[in-house]
């Protein structure tokens, strides 16, 4: 039987192995996309606790957490196109404009 | 039945997002990224969710990935340099773990408490889940959702004003 811990355990998992991504690669899409495994593994979150405590409330959530990705996505990937037009690399060592 | 299911995608899901982290391709990373948000829609599936599921695939593995692919191969990047061993990886390696035994250790020594609403099984199954997702949705969070509208009209324009030559 499927209890609602493994599907918490589970996506435990998800956002370390989203969180080891953002920290150790330097492409800044690949950053990005671990992002995405975290917000995604969050959701699993939100759905499995809903269907837990039987409420609708989470799903809304994860309704909001995808708009905002979908416009995270947008504007980030547009600075990364800005960005890779100045300095011909979406590296993250090379976003250092704005290091005092 | 159901856990065989739940073992084997939760097994795939795992296996393509460390590949997500791992691979030197950002075009592979974004495969595998899909093959993540597809067992997620599994797994909302199992969770009685079917609307989910689908707002998953359509969303995130159609909208959001077409634009992530579009964006890599527009930049049209090498292969990822081989990474030089830095102490960065390891702390990242350590937080990372660190994050998954506290989850861990809450999981397993807490108990998700708050059960008995009022979304049953049955009441998904006679009411359909769409329905319920409509009324809650434009009855107990229009404002919110007004505001989502209007969240996404301001990332539009920051698009496009972004991604123009000269403002």
């Amino acid at each position: 039987m499927i209890t609602v811990n493994h599907y918490l355990l589970l996506s435990a998992i998800l956002f370390a192995i989203g969180t080891f991504g953002v920290l150790t690669r330097k492409n800044a899409i690949v950053i990005f996309m671990c992002i995405e495994v975290m917000l995604n593994s969050v959701n699993l979150t939100f759905i499995a606790l809903s269907r837990h405590v039987g409420n609708m409330d989470g799903q809304i959530f994860v309704f909001f957490v995808m708009t905002v990705a979908a416009a995270e996505a947008a504007v980030g990937l547009a600075l990364m196109i800005a960005f890779f037009r100045n300095k011909e690399s979406i590296d993250t060592d090379d976003f250092n404009m704005l290091k005092w | 039945m159901e856990v065989i299911l739940f073992y084997l995608t939760a097994t795939v899901a795992i296996i393509s997002a460390v590949f997500v982290t791992q691979c030197r391709n950002p075009v592979n990373s974004a495969l595998n990224l899909i093959t993540t948000f597809l067992c997620l829609a599994v797994f909302y599936v199992m969770l009685e969710s079917p609307f989910m599921a689908a707002i998953q695939i359509m969303v995130y593995a159609g909208a959001i990935m077409v634009l992530i692919v579009f964006v890599i191969m527009l930049l049209n990047l090498g292969l990822a340099v081989k990474e030089r061993y830095t102490h960065g990886i390891a702390g990242a390696g350590v937080l990372a773990a660190l994050v998954l035994f506290v989850a861990n250790y809450f999981i397993r020594y807490g108990e998700a408490t708050g059960t008995g609403g009022s979304v049953t099984s049955e009441v998904i199954s006679s009411y359909g889940h769409t329905e319920l997702i409509g009324r809650a949705m434009f009855v107990d969070f229009l404002l919110p959702f007004e505001i989502a509208s209007i969240l996404l009209l301001v990332a539009i324009i920051g698009a496009v004003i972004l991604s123009k030559r000269e403002v």
